[in-house]
């Protein structure tokens, strides 16, 4: 499953799937450009992929542990809205650490259902993810137990060995508020292994900037942003529940929606020592609308 | 044992109360309240040129650029129904979608924008 850098393959093998994956692409479609995303990136929001679209994201983070090299993580995401209530994801994660390796760490699969068919002043959303990850996965989709920096200076050589298999649950609890966007996410993961419950936290807040529409096609338009912040960190395991001795970040948040997708903008600050100083993230986002619809047209078998 | 079936019990008892819960929202159940509001963008003359970008944006994917639907699941918008429907019921219906069949709840748009798209739904009826 891991590949590493060192790894010199004939180069038609890596030529191929990836002219096949951009003709597949090309002949997809046009993406749809979508109002008023919310930019996170470890928070949840009760906003779930309209059904029959199909989302492919990827959320790249860079960051340094001190006396450590580099880093650079990777998490591609296909995103599909399989129900009005009911919505899947596969992600593929990689990371390129400096004077060491680049490797594939794992995959995860996750579902999101919304119980309430209502809109309420708080929606729950229930989240639930397989991960077959390795201990080198660097992506910080979330933080646990007491994931720290000591976690992402270990050489890969080491940590790739590590396989992980974990199941995370969340509760996730939003709200939509006059423009912002409140969100709140209570993690509990499982490591399959015999290991205890670890657990964490993300909070969101996001608001676009200008609410009301200008009625112009355009790209730099006020309306066109979303900024906030979020903050996210572990909570310890059931065996000693606590904010210390873990990690825990605020960012700052920024989202462009562009006419072909959204891009996204993050820069994390680590409040205590256990946390990395800064983490920057950047995120780009594409939607397929109405891909079901798509296949069945150019299939022929509607 | 006992605490087995407990378990199954409760979980039996949330299942349910949340299927109960998940029942969608039909017209019927908007409040007065709702119902009663008139669009405070209405009198805009932009709002519905803006109302249109936002619906090509979000909805014309599903309801088509003719807001013809496509004679399947996804419904016309230019219908007696949606001419009935008052302004407070268009945005409510926009708000809490009906996740049952389909359509998403628009509640992620600011409500501004949900008024301006009513106002735009307002103007392709005929």
């Amino acid at each position: 499953m891991i590949r590493s850098s060192r790894y010199r393959g004939p180069k038609s093998s890596r030529l191929l799937p990836a002219l096949f994956i951009f003709a597949l692409i090309s002949a997809l479609p046009t993406p749809a450009l979508h109002a008023q995303e919310k930019p996170y990136f470890v928070t949840y929001s009760h906003d779930l992929e309209e059904p029959g679209n199909l989302e492919i994201e990827t959320k790249t983070s860079l960051g340094q542990p001190p006396d450590s090299h580099r880093y650079g993580a990777l998490a591609s995401e296909i995103e599909y809205g399989v129900t009005g209530w009911w919505t899947s994801e596969l992600y593929l994660d990689g990371q390129a650490t400096g004077q060491e390796s680049t490797l594939f760490t794992g995959f995860r699969l996750e579902n999101r259902f919304r119980p309430l068919m209502r809109e309420h002043w708080i929606n729950p959303v229930l989240y639930i993810e397989f991960e077959n990850i390795t201990g080198a996965d660097k992506n910080m989709l979330e933080v646990v137990g007491h994931d720290g920096q000591g976690d992402l200076a270990e050489p890969n050589a080491g940590t790739r060995q590590e396989h992980e298999h974990e199941a995370e649950l969340k509760l996730i609890l939003s709200s939509n508020l006059k423009a912002w966007n409140i969100s709140e996410n209570f993690i509990a993961e499982k490591n399959l292994g015999h290991e205890p419950w670890e657990f964490g936290y993300a909070l969101g807040a996001a608001r676009p900037l200008r609410t009301l529409g200008s009625g112009k096609p355009c790209v730099f338009c006020l309306e066109k942003f979303t900024a906030g912040a979020e903050m996210y960190g572990g909570l310890g395991d059931v065996a000693s529940l606590t904010l210390s001795d873990t990690s825990h970040y605020v960012a700052p948040i920024i989202g462009w929606q562009l006419p072909k997708g959204r891009l996204s903008f993050s820069t994390g600050f680590g409040l205590n020592s256990s946390s990395l100083d800064r983490v920057y993230r950047i995120g780009w986002a594409s939607e397929l609308p109405q891909i079901g619809t798509w296949f069945r047209r150019n299939g022929g078998t509607r | 044992m006992i605490r087995r079936t407990l378990g199954l019990f409760c979980i039996f008892i949330s299942a349910a109360l949340l299927l109960c819960a998940a029942s969608g929202p039909h017209w019927g159940n908007i409040s007065a309240k709702d119902r009663n509001r008139t669009n405070p963008l209405a009198a805009r003359p932009e709002s519905v040129s803006a109302g249109a970008l936002i619906y090509k944006e979000n909805c014309q994917q599903c309801h088509n650029a003719d807001a013809m639907g496509d004679g399947h699941k996804k419904p016309p918008l230019k219908s007696d129904r949606i001419k009935s429907a008052t302004d407070g019921d268009l945005e409510w219906f926009l708000r809490q979608g009906d996740l049952s069949h389909g359509m998403p709840s628009w509640s992620r748009l600011p409500e501004a924008q949900r008024w301006q798209l009513v106002a735009y739904l307002r103007s392709i009826q005929h």
